[in-house]
């Protein structure tokens, strides 16, 4: 048997942490986990490229209480305390665990640094990690989609692999989609990836979202490229006149970047980095390095001359919406089916708040390992189904509903971006915005849907593009329908909190897109499921 | 973008266009240096440099266009194995930890904020301070 057809226990689609720590939490159970990715596990995805902090609390009930507390205060009604504190419990046990793979170095106060690591350094272990327990790692081989028995639950998926340039079909008992948020292309270091490949499959094997009207969130950079943000938290800004514009400080709330973006729909903006930390200028390249080459290799001095700045859409990757789930083991409504990280919703944890990198990746962390952990248990009692027949769940670029017809699709990706990461149009929504993205892009849908069809290595192209134009109209709908500002999602024309609006709001379906509030109260967490 | 494989320095050994996360690179047919395939999927990540045992890829600064440089230039510029050098990823044991600077991170980020927070705080109340009304 080649890698045309494989059969396991677990398959893990993703790259990143999440869909990393699922596949090592499925294989401490004794599964056998076969992990598939659209790139490379070690430089795929946002993490890669970054420096995930994690959220950080030594085991004393009123420390962690305290934390969890301040969360749940900027979460507007929406996360839940018992996740919070299985987040923060299973971060605290879970990173010394990979003190063999990554070289964990003392902080000032000569303990050893668990919270905060670097990108590079920690998909590498990780990915090493899992290789030590046994997992098998497919790099190159996205999936293209689902494939379901005939009682609807989840058999594997069907995708190519792009080096080797053939199509794979992989059996599974249970599945972890851990496929990242999407930035609708915005550009984004390390998020060229995510496109929301992971909610298009899941969507048309029958799963809804939840949380994706949450999804207007930036980060700043050059202008020409996309860096991480350490050098520019103390940035003093300048028009293109040399005025200095009166921008509210970072890491308040949204203030700043809603002044930066007003200030660049005006013109373009210039950042001086010169009163950064004095004791940051001669360390930053042995804590980023890939920050200085984008300046170093353009002839700008990072710290002493001004330079043109721009804001990064982060889509649902710092934004909270993704895969609803619907358990305490991160399974959607689709049985045999469980997500992870940023793929699904995470507001669970941060409600309407971006919840900032080290939640995020506390949640990535746990839930990775709690859709791992359950998709083995599922694997063991339901088994393989080897013999059962299956059928491939996807449609736009794969099995158009219409006579297949050219498709422009470089115009389909301009008006996703156009329509979500416009400063105008996310910072500002209004119902009348709001209505003219959903019919733009519902018609783009319709073309896709009704008329696209690929083969070989194109159809990695056409379905990105079917995800970034599903996920955008999901984020679209979910905005029209949530009549009020809460968190990350600002209505200019509803400008209040409705007090009867701390419910979350599911979305989903793709020729029709719908949306409907969740029953507020979930099901609570059972506390001896803590891993 | 990426902009230049320096085929002299070059093994052929194909770790880029695995690690390339955006599938840019293609082998080359008959061995050899990589070929550059499909740039317009570049997002000058760096990380194939990070990757290359062999310090010969080169990636320009601009993720939004293609750049043309002068191979002889950046032969001599030094940057040649940067991305490597600067990661310590070659480091001899007991050599410097990687990563000893790393918990500084958190502090520097909030150091610069507050740095902001204070300058625009007095800011505004000099304005107020010279405010007529």
């Amino acid at each position: 048997m080649t890698d045309h057809e494989l059969e396991t226990d677990v398959l893990v689609v993703g790259g990143g942490m999440a869909a990393a720590w699922a596949a090592i939490g499925a294989a401490r159970e004794g599964a056998e986990v076969v992990l598939v990715d659209k790139g490379f596990v070690g430089t795929s995805g946002v993490t890669a490229n970054a420096g995930p902090g994690h959220w950080w609390v030594p085991p004393d009930p009123a420390l962690r209480e305290a934390a969890i507390e301040k969360r749940l205060q900027s979460a507007y009604g929406l996360a839940e305390k018992a996740w919070a504190e299985r987040v923060i419990d299973t971060t605290w046990r879970t990173l010394p665990q990979l003190a063999a793979y990554y070289p964990f170095s003392l902080d000032g106060d000569g303990k050893v640094y668990y919270a905060g690591v670097r990108g590079p350094e920690y998909v590498r272990a990780l990915r090493r990690y899992a290789v030590d327990l046994g997992v098998r790692v497919l790099d190159h081989y996205p999936a293209l989609e689902l494939l379901t028995h005939a009682d609807g639950s989840v058999a594997g998926a069907a995708g190519y692999a792009r080096l080797e340039r053939r199509a794979w079909t992989i059996r599974s008992a249970a599945t972890v989609l851990a496929t990242g948020g999407c930035a609708f292309r915005s550009g984004l270091i390390g998020s060229h990836t995510n496109t929301g490949d992971g909610h298009l499959m899941a969507a048309e094997a029958g799963a809804d979202l939840s949380g994706m009207e949450f999804s207007t969130i930036y980060t700043l950079s050059p202008a020409w490229c996309s860096t991480r943000t350490l050098p520019y938290t103390a940035a003093r800004f300048f028009d293109a006149a040399g005025a200095e514009l009166d921008i509210p400080p970072p890491m308040s709330d949204s203030a700043h970047h809603l002044a930066l973006a007003t200030a660049m729909l005006a013109g373009p903006v210039f950042a001086d980095l010169s009163e950064a930390p004095e004791a940051l200028k001669p360390i930053l390249r042995r804590i980023q390095p890939a920050t200085i080459a984008p300046f170093e290799r353009r002839g700008v001095r990072l710290f002493e001359d001004r330079f043109e700045v721009k804001l990064f859409g982060e889509g649902t990757i710092r934004g909270t919406g993704g895969l609803r789930v619907i358990d305490d083991d991160c399974q959607t409504t689709v049985r045999g089916l469980f997500a992870a990280g940023d793929a699904a919703t995470r507001e669970l944890v941060v409600g309407a708040s971006s919840g900032g990198g080290s939640p995020n990746s506390a949640w990535a962390l746990t839930s990775g390992q709690v859709a791992g952990v359950a998709a083995a248990s599922l694997a063991a009692t339901e088994g393989r189904r080897a013999g059962d027949r299956v059928f491939g769940q996807g449609r736009a670029g794969l099995r158009p509903r219409a006579q297949p017809a050219p498709i422009d699709e470089e115009s389909a990706v301009k008006a996703v971006k156009d329509e979500m990461l416009s400063y105008d149009k996310a910072f500002w929504r209004t119902q009348t915005s709001l209505q003219a993205a959903d019919t733009r892009l519902n018609a783009i849908w319709d073309e896709l849907a009704g008329h696209r069809l690929a083969d070989g290595l194109d159809q990695v192209a056409a379905r990105e593009t079917a995800a970034l134009v599903a996920t955008a109209r999901w984020s679209t709908r979910a905005a029209l329908s949530r009549h009020e500002t809460r968190g990350l999602h600002v209505r200019a024309d509803k400008p209040n909190l409705d007090p009867h609006g701390a419910r979350r709001l599911l979305v989903g379906g793709l020729e029709t897109v719908w949306t409907r509030f969740e029953t507020p109260v979930r099901q609570a967490l059972k506390p001896e499921l803590a891993i | 973008m990426i902009a230049h494989i320096f085929e002299d320095l070059c093994d052929g050994c194909e770790t880029c266009v695995s690690a390339c996360p955006t599938h840019v690179l293609d082998a080359a047919p008959g061995g050899g240096a990589p070929v550059i395939a499909r740039l317009d999927q570049c997002q000058t990540c760096f990380l194939c440099e990070l990757y290359c045992p062999q310090d010969a890829i080169f990636v320009g600064p601009d993720q939004t266009r293609a750049e043309t440089i002068d191979p002889t230039a950046i032969r001599a510029s030094g940057l040649l194995g940067q991305m490597r050098r600067d990661h310590l990823w070659d480091a001899e044991a007991g050599a410097l930890e990687p990563l000893s600077e790393y918990w500084r991170l958190g502090p520097f980020l909030m150091g610069g904020a507050q740095i902001a927070a204070k300058r625009y705080a007095s800011r505004h109340e000099r304005a107020k301070a010279t405010d007529p009304k």
